[in-house]
């Protein structure tokens, strides 16, 4: 074969990326689902017709979703094969949310449409995006007392919901007779279509445009070329063996915290990620699937070195044995509905803190890495209706060598914006007293870590049920080299003069709310990088004066005095004291 | 007496004059000031022979209010609001700059030790909770000016719906406010999500300083020149306001010298007879679509000026990616070729220029391709320089992809192509329009280097090459509209939205717009009026704009416009949907005496092809030198026609047309090239 011109490669790259882009904005803007719209989560598309592998994804997708896509569409393909492999026929769609087939949890819904080029299957086009309802025990499907996955909701094997393009009626109505408000998934389902459509209408263009046999040989030349940038990126980490951890509160039914412990080998351009010793499976909702655990691996490297582009290739080099027997490889019936925001998020964290040591400069200290979910389901006397609210929220980013981690960033998996005050309470009976930054949060260090949010929930009308699952509430996100770890996330409830808080840390479900009753939030700040005492001590000053944190912390974390009107560093007394500092240290 | 339009823009400060008595157009282009943009604007109009008493209006489209803030060099800015609401411009809406990276850094304009909380809250349906502090309000202006804080945002929570609190707020404030720079978020934008209003009203108060004491000094300046009469500023919206609400309004401002191309666009290519159009306009760094439907150019609340700068008043929507003549070429780590979005800019430039520039650009390649002229660049020195430029692409890049110098210069404009190509789809198709019902329209000093490629890439039949295309933003100031914006959230259900009331909010609308579009004296022959609805289904978040059709409208009118939309939109169609009108929007526009600009052509009425004949040079296409012919755009007379490849120069830019491409010389002396084989 002739090689490719360097031209024709990147145009094509470019191509393909925008296919998937596309489809990205498509389903975004037509979704009902604001987990979708808003939320950004969704992903989609392009993958190998022989097994599934990833040739594009949109960048604009849910991060996490960077490696789940092609493990779902395998299992479709697998499907398949078991029917015998030719019964795929152009307009067909699967539809398939099964957490074991190559899943992460119930409510993100997937759909696998194969795509075919003059008659014959050239690749699938699939997409994802999180429904906030697939019935289950609770509303929204993040029961934290589920023990088995059939209490989280409908799970859906591989089945075609299109034949040859016209929708089976008799399975749509299985799923809409087994989810809440159903009317609206109809809206997703038809914009998750449109996605898939659009996706099959460029493409189709694309490869007329450059022929099959010159996008083929594309696809395959660009997955070597990440694969070289990747390995690349991964030779510059000295060989050796390195081992972290991460844990997460408990799995929301027993009080012990679940241990993820990774050790982590290099040997030339390959990591070999070894999570065997982490907690067996647990009884509640924070098990992951295999496919959620290996996607929280690429995501994690993803998020150290971002600029390899999304192809099956930049997973080549990594090596992620089955974590059998442990929490991270959750076989039937476990129940996962933690998996995709929680526990993905812990086990990025453990991949960030083992690497943290081989390259410092590349890394960041731990971010608040939890989504935050709180869910209020109640009914409204004034407007005579039930609602479900669902409200995420941010944390901060760990310090890293250049700056002060972010404040209020998104979780490590996702994306997603929050929903406003002002539309949350036109929605529903509740008044924010308070959406602010989190004071104090931020672990000290060197640059320290960014601050979470405080935000105060009264509830004006009705009655309620009460849920979040969160994470971080035992231990806050821990600091890097000598930095302090940001706070720890809490959630507090006041109710009839009484504080309740629960005795899962940042987990709980269905306690009973009513009018006037008060929910706190305060999220994670990020960990702190480098010892605190290095710190300019005009950032420092500079925090104090924004409010960030107080006089005592500034003297306290950072030995550096601050005194007067307006405030200012007695850069004497900070010289000493910080000498004093260095001393007792030693 | 005389018309005048001047664009300051990021290299150049351009301007058109009309003599409206003689028809004649004079034009200018001078070094952009940074520092002071009103030197600039004096120097244009010395060199175009303006004299300030003869001057009728001046409309001025300028970048000092982009550059403040995209710089961060806007003015001290202080913050009252809601008790519990002061760090909502500093946490957003939990984002992070890129998907991927754990890295990055967020500053918000009012800095948190600037931003007062005071008693004081309101429900979402407008009832007050907790009421207005009075004596807070007054002492956290105090504090504030203590400070020495220049500008004061007044934004309170859900005072889109009842602004009372505010509009108290402002009267306490401005009695202790030593200036006239208060922004009160209702009153700039009176449309739900707290973040985005307060960002707006945020940058509004972080310019208004900057924008009102410049313009004062420039209008003081030409009064004192004896220039009496109207000075026009131009806006994102693609319309003109008076100094006075430019100084209220700053925010107004942003994006102005963009907008106004795409206006001028519109104006050129309707004149020319085409209604449909995506305009081009390429510059040394940036690389501007924007579609233009009907003759109107399509207008977006939606845009983000930057990470954590959301800007919710109308703008023209225009798509920016990072790919002009400086952009910079490069090979990376998965040697994969790649031009941008890293510009050379202006300093050091592309190594062709001879300042120092020695990363590879777009620029440099059209160079050693032969499709721009080596004598023509300033500061080039020639031959020296071009064969610099083999050598640097050759080390750089040929030798990491195993291409010659030609072919590299080629790939390089090819995949500078590509990715244009990409951003006109992105904006075309994937709002259901099909390019080939559409021209494109390609100015800026590079646009029209590459439009015939372009356009061949997108099925695009045709390609319109204005007489002027290096100075097409001070055209779009010539010939803007007065223009006024409004918005106000509703959220209604359809099905029992209130007609009357909507009725009601848009004629209040279009009462102050008159009333805005009174107080400014300016010269308007009509006033017109646009209604549109944010609408989406129950459910969503976001919004789609459809144009109310009739002032009377019925809810019927709306149900139609919204399904139309959608299906042009998505091809869905949700029949067992509810509706809702967001938000009612009022476009009241001034329309200024219609300019005639037979004269910015300066086009020889009739002559033979050969009069415009200036040599040929070696250029390549298609992979190969071609001897191709030079023409001088000013000798092309009206009616000429000929075929590519050929090269088309004048001062302000360079057109190549490729082989086998028509062009035809139009009586308005725009170039319409026909691309080989799409018609």
């Amino acid at each position: 074969m002739t090689p490719i011109d360097p031209v024709t490669l990147v145009v094509v790259q470019n191509g393909l990326q925008q296919v998937a882009t596309e489809m990205d904005l498509t389903f975004e803007r037509a979704a009902f689902s604001p987990v979708i719209s808003e939320g950004f989560d969704r992903s989609d598309g392009i993958y190998s017709k022989d097994n599934g592998e990833v040739i594009a994804q949109g960048e604009l997708g849910l991060p996490i979703f960077v490696g789940v896509m092609q493990f779902t569409t395998r299992a479709v393909i697998e499907h398949v094969g078991r029917r015998g492999g030719d019964s795929l026929r152009p307009g067909d769609i699967f539809i398939v949310n099964d957490p074991y087939a190559g899943g992460t949890h119930l409510m993100d819904v997937k759909m696998v449409k194969p795509f075919f080029y003059r008659g014959r299957l050239w690749a699938y086009l699939s997409n994802t995006g999180h429904w906030p309802d697939t019935g289950g025990a609770v509303p929204g499907g993040f029961s934290t007392r589920a023990t088995e996955v059939q209490q989280e909701g409908l799970r859906l094997p591989p089945v075609k919901l299109f034949r040859e393009g016209v929708m089976d009626e008799d399975i749509l109505s299985i799923v809409l007779a087994n989810i809440r408000v159903p009317e609206e998934r109809i809206g997703d389902i038809k914009a998750q279509v449109a996605a898939l459509t659009v996706g099959e209408k460029r493409l189709t263009a694309l490869i007329d445009r450059y022929g099959e046999g010159t996008v083929t040989a594309c696809v395959k030349e660009l997955r070597h070329r990440s694969e070289q940038m990747m390995r690349a990126h991964i030779a510059k980490i000295p060989d050796g063996a390195y081992a972290g951890e991460a844990f997460l509160d408990s799995d929301g039914i027993g009080p012990d915290p679940l241990a993820i412990r990774l050790r982590v080998k290099k040997e030339g351009s390959d990591l070999h990620f070894d999570f065997s010793e982490s907690s067996p499976p647990c009884r509640g909702p924070l098990n992951s699937v295999i496919a959620t655990t290996k996607a929280a691996v690429y995501l994690a490297i993803k998020h150290i070195f971002p600029d390899v582009p999304i192809n099956a290739g930049c997973f080549e080099p990594l090596h992620i044995a089955e974590p059998h027997g442990t929490f991270l490889y959750a076989r039937y019936p476990r129940p996962v509905s933690g998996c995709a925001a929680e526990v993905s998020a812990r086990i990025a964290e453990s991949v960030f803190t083992t690497l943290a040591r081989a390259i410092p400069d590349d890394v960041f200290a731990a971010p608040a890495g939890t989504s935050g979910n709180l869910t209020l389901g109640g009914y409204d006397p004034l407007k005579e209706r039930h609602y479900i609210m669902y409200v995420f929220s941010g944390g901060g980013y760990g310090g890293y060598v250049e700056n002060d981690g972010l404040t209020n960033g998104c979780s490590t998996i996702g994306i997603s914006k929050t929903q406003p005050t002002e539309v949350l309470e036109q929605h529903y009976p509740v008044l924010f007293e308070q959406y602010a930054l989190r004071e104090r949060s931020g672990g000290a260090g060197k640059t320290r870590g960014g601050f979470g949010v405080d935000y105060r929930i009264r509830i004006r009308r009705g009655e309620g049920l009460l849920s979040f699952l969160m994470d971080h509430g035992r231990v806050g996100p821990p600091g890097l080299f000598g930095g302090h770890d940001g706070a720890k996330n809490e959630v507090i409830l006041e109710q009839d003069g009484r504080t309740h808080v629960s005795p899962h840390w940042s987990k709980d479900e269905d306690i009973h709310v009513k009018a006037g009753d008060l929910i706190t939030v305060r999220t994670p700040g990020g960990g702190g990088y480098g010892n605190p005492l290095e710190r300019d001590p005009a950032l420092v000053l500079r925090d104090v004066v924004r409010g960030y944190i107080t006089i005592e912390d500034a003297e306290r974390d950072y030995a550096v005095v601050v005194r007067g009107v307006p405030p200012a560093v007695d850069a004497a007394a900070t010289a000493r004291v910080r000498a004093q500092s260095e001393r007792t240290a030693r | 007496m005389n018309l005048i339009g001047v664009d300051v823009g990021g290299t150049f400060t351009d301007l058109i004059l009309l003599d409206e008595t003689t028809g004649q157009v004079r034009v200018a282009k001078v070094p952009t000031t940074v520092r002071n943009q009103a030197e600039g604007v004096l120097a244009a109009l010395r060199e175009a022979g303006a004299t300030a008493a003869a001057i009728k209006v001046l409309v001025h489209g300028t970048t000092t209010g982009t550059n403040a803030l995209l710089e961060r060099k806007g003015a001290q800015t202080g913050l009252i609001t809601t008790r519990g609401f002061r760090d909502v411009l500093e946490l957003g809406r939990r984002t992070r700059p890129t998907p991927y990276g754990l890295k990055g850094t967020f500053e918000p304009l009012i800095p948190r030790d600037l931003r007062v909380e005071v008693a004081e809250r309101v429900d979402a349906e407008g009832q007050v909770v907790v009421p207005l502090d009075e004596d807070a309000v007054r002492r956290a202006a105090e504090t504030l000016r203590a400070a020495g804080v220049d500008a004061l945002v007044i934004h309170f929570v859900h005072s889109y719906v009842n602004d009372r609190h505010e509009r108290r707020a402002r009267e306490i404030a401005a009695g202790v406010w030593p200036n006239a720079y208060v922004t009160v978020g209702s009153e700039l934008l009176p449309e739900y999500r707290e973040y985005e209003r307060g960002t707006t009203a945020a940058i509004n108060g972080y310019l208004q300083p900057v924008i009102d004491r410049y313009l004062r000094s420039l209008a003081d300046t030409l009064r004192s020149d004896g220039y009496a009469r109207e000075l026009l500023v131009m806006q994102g919206n693609g319309g003109t306001m008076s100094v006075d609400v430019a100084a209220r309004h700053a925010v107004n401002t942003l994006m102005s010298g963009p907008a106004a191309g795409v206006k001028a666009a519109a104006f050129t290519a309707l004149a020319a007879g085409y209604r449909n159009v995506i305009s081009c306009d390429m510059g040394g760094t940036s690389f501007d679509v924007g579609v233009i439907r009907d003759g109107v150019p399509a207008v977006s609340a939606d845009k983000e000026l930057g990470y954590g700068l959301p800007v919710r008043v109308p703008m023209i929507d225009i798509h920016t990616i990072g790919a002009g003549g400086g952009s910079i070429a490069r090979v990376s780590s998965a040697g994969i070729l790649q031009v941008g979005p890293q510009s050379a800019g202006a300093e050091p430039g592309p190594i062709c220029y001879g300042r120092g520039g020695a990363e590879p650009t777009t620029t440099d390649a059209n160079l050693v391709l032969g499709r721009l002229n080596p004598k023509g660049l300033l500061g080039v020195a020639g031959a020296a320089e071009l064969e610099r430029v083999r050598s640097i692409l050759d080390k750089k890049i040929g030798a990491h992809l195993g291409l010659g110098p030609d072919e590299v210069a080629a790939a390089i404009v090819r995949v500078a192509n590509d990715k244009m190509a990409g951003a006109i789809r992105l904006v075309s198709l994937q709002r259901g329009y099909d390019p080939r019902d559409f021209i494109l329209f390609a100015f800026g000093g590079a646009g029209p280097l590459h439009a015939a490629a372009l356009a061949r890439e997108l099925a695009i039949p045709k390609v319109l090459v204005p007489a002027r295309p290096g100075i097409t933003s001070a055209l779009g100031c010539l010939v803007a509209d007065v223009r006024h914006d409004f918005v106000r959230t509703i959220n209604q259900d359809l099905l029992r939205l209130d007609v009357d009331e909507a009725r009601a909010i848009l004629a209040a609308q279009v009462a102050e717009g008159r009333r805005l579009l009174a107080s400014e004296e300016v010269d308007i022959e009509t006033v017109s009026v646009l209604h549109q609805a944010d609408m989406q289904f129950a459910g969503q978040t976001h919004v789609l704009t459809v144009t109310i059709p009739r002032a009377d409208f019925g809810r019927d009118d709306l149900l139609l416009a919204f399904e139309r939309a959608y299906w042009e939109r998505f091809e869905v169609e949700l029949k067992q949907m509810r509706a809702l009108v967001m938000s009612l929007r009022t476009a009241v526009i001034g329309r200024r005496p219609p300019v005639s600009l037979n004269g910015l052509a300066a086009t020889p009425s009739r002559g033979a092809l050969e009069d415009a004949r200036d040599g040929s040079r070696r250029a390549w296409f298609d992979g190969a030198w071609h001897d191709t012919p030079i023409y001088r755009r000013e000798r092309l007379a009206v009616g000429v026609r000929f075929d590519g490849p050929a090269i088309v120069e004048q001062l302000d830019s360079t057109t190549v047309i490729e082989p086998g491409d028509r062009v035809e010389v139009d009586t308005l002396g725009n170039l319409i090239i026909t691309v080989r084989g799409l018609v």
